[in-house]
């Protein structure tokens, strides 16, 4: 066994493009910085000290132009249903969207009697990771966190899914 | 100043109008609809009285079988520390008829400025006067109150689905 002096410089590691790019957006995820209702108790004490999303490249953000992803911490009310999808949509691709709570899954418990209630954020905006909980602890927001991570570890970035129709076209004539 | 005070107060100004009902832990001054500002104003403005605060303005609707509905007014003087509830009986409208009507008091206390808009916007109650009656938590085009005990939600609101059901 050789000692070594780390430099940092002369290493050499080797990857492709696709994946150096998708651990890059993977390890700076910035959520859009807004909460609901009580989960964006959990939301903002995950963000804090104790759990520290920084750790993850997650920091919130003021502006839906300089986000990644959303996470709807809340009761979507059918007021603010307007407002997410405004929101949404000034989001730059690629976006993702976590929904974070029962409420925003599926009207949690006003699902019966809630008449100002959207019955889950899903009829507005598309969502990618469901959190369960009411509310979530911040782990199990951290674990929503994992599971995006995961979906965008196996997205291809570079072939938009317009090329690989065209290919696809070719192939078969 | 007790409950049968401020009682015997009120009716020697307005005569037999004012009822109570004191069987309940809070005994409740029963008062005519179409009087409600001119008593609160005279709740205002007496010397004995001054009652300066209205904490709170409540609503209720007894569903269209008994076709009545309720205004109770929490009154508290800051002063002399005393307190009072006044209740108003008045008949619900169905829905063909407008709005039932009372009288506003957010000249006497600002405080019922929102007290009001809250039950105009979920109960329906017109309050004449009101210098700003508009829905005050329910997006403005919302339709129908939705606390009325005859109340159905929409079935689409901006084209979402309201109820769980729709998928």
């Amino acid at each position: 066994m050789s000692e070594r002096i780390k430099t940092g410089d002369g290493g050499i590691i080797l990857t492709n493009a696709e994946d150096l790019m998708n651990w890059a957006r993977l390890s700076s995820l910035w959520p859009m910085g807004f909460g609901l209702a009580c989960c964006a108790i959990e939301m903002m004490a995950t963000y804090a000290s104790h759990y520290d999303l920084e750790r993850f490249g997650i920091m919130p953000r003021p502006s839906p132009r300089q986000s990644d992803v959303m996470i709807v911490a809340g009761t979507v009310t059918f007021k603010m249903a307007d407002r997410i999808r405004r929101l949404y949509e000034q989001m730059p691709e690629p976006r993702y969207v976590i929904s974070m709570g029962s409420c925003s899954n599926c009207g949690g418990p006003y699902w019966e009697h809630g008449y100002h209630v959207v019955k889950g954020v899903d009829r507005i905006i598309p969502v990618d990771v469901y959190v369960p909980g009411c509310p979530p602890r911040p782990e199990a927001l951290i674990g929503g966190f994992m599971k995006l991570q995961e979906k965008i570890r196996g997205e291809h970035p570079l072939a938009p899914e317009l090329f690989l129709e065209m290919e696809q076209k070719a192939e078969t004539v | 100043m007790d409950f049968e005070a401020i009682k015997q107060i009120l009716i020697s100004q307005f005569g037999e109008h004012i009822g109570s009902e004191e069987k309940g832990p809070q005994p409740i001054l029963t008062a005519p609809a179409d009087k409600i500002a001119e008593i609160c104003q005279f709740l205002f403005e007496d010397e004995r009285l001054y009652f300066d605060y209205l904490p709170c303005i409540t609503a209720i609707d007894n569903g269209p079988a008994v076709a009545t509905m309720e205004l109770i007014y929490n009154l508290s003087s800051i002063p002399f520390g005393h307190e009072l509830t006044i209740k108003i009986v008045f008949p619900r409208n169905t829905e063909d008829q407008p709005l039932p009507t009372i009288a506003t008091v957010s000249h006497i206390w600002r405080t019922a400025d929102w007290h009001e808009r809250e039950a105009f916007d979920l109960m329906g109650i017109h309050f004449e006067n009101h210098p700003d009656l508009r829905r005050i938590l329910l997006p403005e085009d919302w339709v129908g109150h939705p606390l009325r005990k005859d109340y159905n939600a929409q079935e689409k609101y901006h084209g979402i689905h309201v109820r769980y059901e729709h998928d």
